[in-house]
């Protein structure tokens, strides 16, 4: 199925994950990564709004690609060559639905729908003239039956006349207001005429769809606080930043964002087999950015940081070259630019075998510039090795099933000499214990246990009030900055 | 040492460590740390005694530095722009980590993006504007304040970032943005007195689909601005507010004995650890308040309760009783693209 290509969060569906499974599609995707990132291009990812957020989809637009608005089904083509950003509207037919591109504004919603207050620019003026006191709720207001507007429908009628019908039937239309005339042409629109905004995957956009939608997936990280992490983290171009990403691959892509292919990302894993950061894919990454996220087991890197502070004890008894001490580094070990790729599934599970490919992959020479580049391969020895020696210039943990003291203990001493990091979690008690900790350890300064919070208003002519619903917990971030002992 | 990282082809042993003419951040504790530009016979004088700075140099970034008369120690950090944020000296009032980040993020900065910043301000937003962008996109930012602009930029070369911005005296509510910008720009960063004003510029900076932010610390001003946008055709327009709540972590005893006794209730539990200050001893302060929590690092084991009390006290936490509950409204628009 064609159709599967895409992630749907809806609040009662289940999220179906296909990217990994695949490949013929992984591959359109990855040779067609668009140029700059604003056209919409074939193959690439993107977020598909439906509804104002009433249901947010990812989609690979791979050929025959569709995605099910409502009981339509509606094929992905269309919106290839338009930029991200762009509006459409789904106008079903008697073969399914289609996009058409329209204005980005909500001006256009009473087009040809009843008369329009022209001039009138205060609505507060009118407001005083109409209320509810009339209303009578006896359902007897609409004169069209669900049978004419179905018949309507598979005639293939459009969307916008059928919600011309509708206004022109109903007995209380013209004596609504101004405020629930738009409320109610906003509620029919959403069902014969549904808009879609193309939005291209971003740090933003994913991590606020999968906290509407599906939050347990990115365990309950609200924007905010992915932006606090990036932050405190002190992300940007150049930086190597150490990452423990149990949160479905949305830091470590996050943290990638911002890297813009300068400094590298490392997703370690403490378990034998590598947790999924299969979002990496959604964010449409060129080849220079994806080759910055590589992965690398926690052992190897204590072990490679172990080495390496011991043989800068030993220097200066002894001028070795240092490399033996470190039992991971190999002799043919390439430039990273040069390392080829290696495919997410096909991650080793043991850290023998780790270094086994590692080694057979440094030896093949089929790497070719151009050739598409698979975010997450392995670290490469040279690599390895600078990070034993510098340190990281940051941690950010987001691992919800994890003490984050257990975690904190073995990767802190990874970082370089003050080096921020940041530990997320949708729990305050563990956090409480973990910064307890570190105080004691004396470990670290700057040490701050901090919640944030957000909330967002509807500003509206004479109307400008906060949201009524809104998140009441972006969960707790600690934060400080490493001090080695030494 | 810039505060903004380097390739490492460009990293040397010597990048690692602190060198004459570099910034630290000098941390005595939480809520007191001063950026200090390293100079050659410099010196640092504070509570905890004189700190020459000949000392620092060689040293590894994060060490502790004892004051020569043995008063005490400190840290010294290397910066970032969060460090800056809390050190720098203000010549306005300035924007906080919460929304910062939120711009940052919200505005989908990266390398390679170029920003437009009015006003200036002392630059707390613009550190991490430029961290963001560098090292190929670039900030542009603005200032009506000659002295101010002037100061900025000070600032930004002594903090290595003047790479990637430009500071530039100018009266955006008035002007508007330079035209030679126009449509190239991915983000503007408003925090004007009247950004309405500056509206109809925004939209000739802004490239398709990119996205502007305005910060305002009034409901009126949001309003109106909010109406200036839809009015340009400006897509998903949002407003938010931002805020961050610290948390006091702590040991505290909770009684599980509910028999009537003689025994009052102690007030060792909620009183806060005893500074320990005369051996010029640090606390980690968790957070703005110096008073009323207990980071001791012997988890309060100085306490009349004693050693043995320490073992049955639990960690608890719970948010300082003082916050910002204001700081400003941020409000998101994006550019349309055409049709």
């Amino acid at each position: 199925m064609r159709s599967s290509n895409c992630i749907t969060l809806g609040r009662c569906k289940t999220l179906r994950r296909i990217m990994g499974s695949e490949k013929e599609a992984e591959k359109v995707e990855t040779k067609n990564l668009p140029n700059n990132g604003t056209m919409i291009t074939p193959g690439c990812a993107v977020l598909l709004d439906i509804n104002n957020g009433d249901k947010m989809t990812f989609a690979h637009l791979n050929k025959n690609a569709s995605v099910k608005i409502g009981n339509t089904k509606c094929w992905l083509d269309a919106l290839v060559g338009h930029p991200f950003g762009s509006v459409f509207e789904v106008q079903s037919g008697a073969k399914g639905g289609s996009f058409v591109r329209v204005s980005p504004s909500g001006a256009d919603l009473r087009d040809g729908l009843g008369e329009k207050d022209d001039g009138e620019e205060a609505p507060g003026d009118e407001v005083k003239g109409k209320d509810n006191r009339s209303l009578i709720d006896n359902n007897t207001a609409q004169t069209l039956s669900a049978e004419d507007i179905s018949k309507m429908r598979t005639e293939g009628v459009s969307g916008r006349a059928i919600m011309e019908a509708l206004v022109a039937n109903s007995a209380t239309f013209h004596t609504k207001t101004a405020f629930s005339q738009e409320k109610y042409l906003r509620k029919k629109q959403k069902k014969y005429a549904p808009r879609v905004v193309v939005r291209r995957p971003s740090a933003r956009s994913v991590c606020e769809a999968y906290f509407a939608k599906d939050p347990n997936k990115t365990g309950h990280l609200r924007m905010d606080m992915l932006s606090l992490i990036l932050s405190l983290a002190n992300v940007g171009g150049y930086a190597e930043v150490l990452v423990l990403d149990m949160l479905g691959g949305l830091l470590t892509a996050s943290v990638a964002e911002r890297l813009g292919g300068y400094g590298f990302v490392c997703s370690t894993y403490h378990t034998s087999k590598p947790q999924t950061i299969d979002m990496v894919r959604l964010f449409n990454f060129d080849a220079s950015t994806s080759s910055r996220v590589v992965r690398a087991p926690a052992s190897q890197l204590i072990a490679a940081r172990t080495a390496a502070s011991k043989f800068s004890t030993d220097s200066a008894l002894q001028e070795t070259d240092g490399e033996d001490c470190i039992p991971i580094i190999l002799n043919e070990a390439k430039a990273v630019s040069t390392s080829p790729i290696v495919d997410l599934e096909d991650t080793p599970r043991l850290e023998s075998e780790h270094t086994a490919k590692r080694r057979a992959q440094s030896r093949s020479d089929d790497f070719e510039p151009g050739k598409s580049i698979k975010p997450g391969r392995l670290a490469s020895e040279e690599d390895m090795k600078r990070w034993g020696r510098e340190g990281f210039t940051s941690l950010i943990v987001g691992a919800p099933f994890l003490d984050p003291w257990t975690v904190v203990k073995k990767l802190l001493p990874l970082l370089a000499s003050s080096a921020p990091f940041v530990i997320y979690h949708p729990y305050l008690q563990p956090l409480a214990e973990c910064m307890n900790k570190l105080q004691s350890e004396r470990i670290a300064v700057a040490l701050q246990l901090q919640e944030p919070w957000l909330r967002e208003y509807q500003v509206l002519p004479s109307r400008t009030h906060p949201n009524m619903q809104m998140s009441s917990t972006g969960g707790w971030a600690l934060s400080g900055i490493y001090i080695s002992k030494t | 040492m810039s505060m903004l990282a380097v390739p490492t082809e460009q990293r040397s042993e010597k990048s690692r460590v602190i060198c004459e003419g570099d910034v630290v951040v000098v941390y005595e504790r939480h809520d007191r740390m001063k950026a200090v530009t390293v100079a050659k016979n410099g010196e640092l004088q504070n509570r905890f005694g004189v700190f020459p700075h000949n000392e620092w140099m060689g040293k590894e970034f994060g060490c502790q530095v004892k004051g020569r008369n043995g008063a005490g120690f400190v840290y010294l950090l290397a910066p970032t722009p969060e460090l800056w944020t809390l050190a720098l000296p203000h010549r306005t009032q300035i924007l906080y980590i919460a929304d910062i980040s939120f711009v940052v993020s919200f505005l989908e900065l990266r390398p390679g993006s170029v920003v437009l910043e009015s006003g200036t301000g002392s630059g707390s937003l613009t550190h991490s504007l430029a961290r963001a962008v560098a090292p190929t996109g670039h900030v542009h930012t603005f200032d009506f304040h000659e002295q101010r602009a002037n100061a900025a930029r000070e600032d930004f070369a002594r903090n290595g970032v003047s790479g990637v911005v430009t500071v530039k005296v100018r009266d955006i509510q008035g002007e508007g943005f330079p035209e030679e910008l126009a449509g190239c720009v991915d983000g503007v960063f408003l925090d004007l007195p009247q950004p309405w004003l500056a509206i109809p510029s925004v939209v000739r900076s802004l490239r398709p689909d990119g996205l502007v932010c305005s910060f305002s610390p009034c409901i009126e001003q949001v309003q109106r601005t909010c109406e200036v946008l839809s009015k340009h055709q400006f897509a998903d327009i949002r407003t938010f507010e931002v805020l961050l709540r610290s948390y006091e972590v702590r040991h505290e005893n909770l009684s599980t004995s509910f028999e009537c006794s003689e025994q009052t209730f102690s007030k060792e539990a909620t009183k806060s650890p005893p500074h320990k200050r005369q051996r010029g001893e640090v606390d980690e302060k968790g957070g703005p308040e110096s008073e009323g929590h207990a980071e001791d690092p012997n988890g309060g084991s100085k306490t009349a309760a004693g050693s043995i009390v320490k073992q049955s006290r639990p960690v608890i936490a719970r948010p300082y009783p003082e916050t910002k509950g204001h700081t400003g409204y941020l409000t998101f628009a994006r550019q349309a693209t055409c049709m």
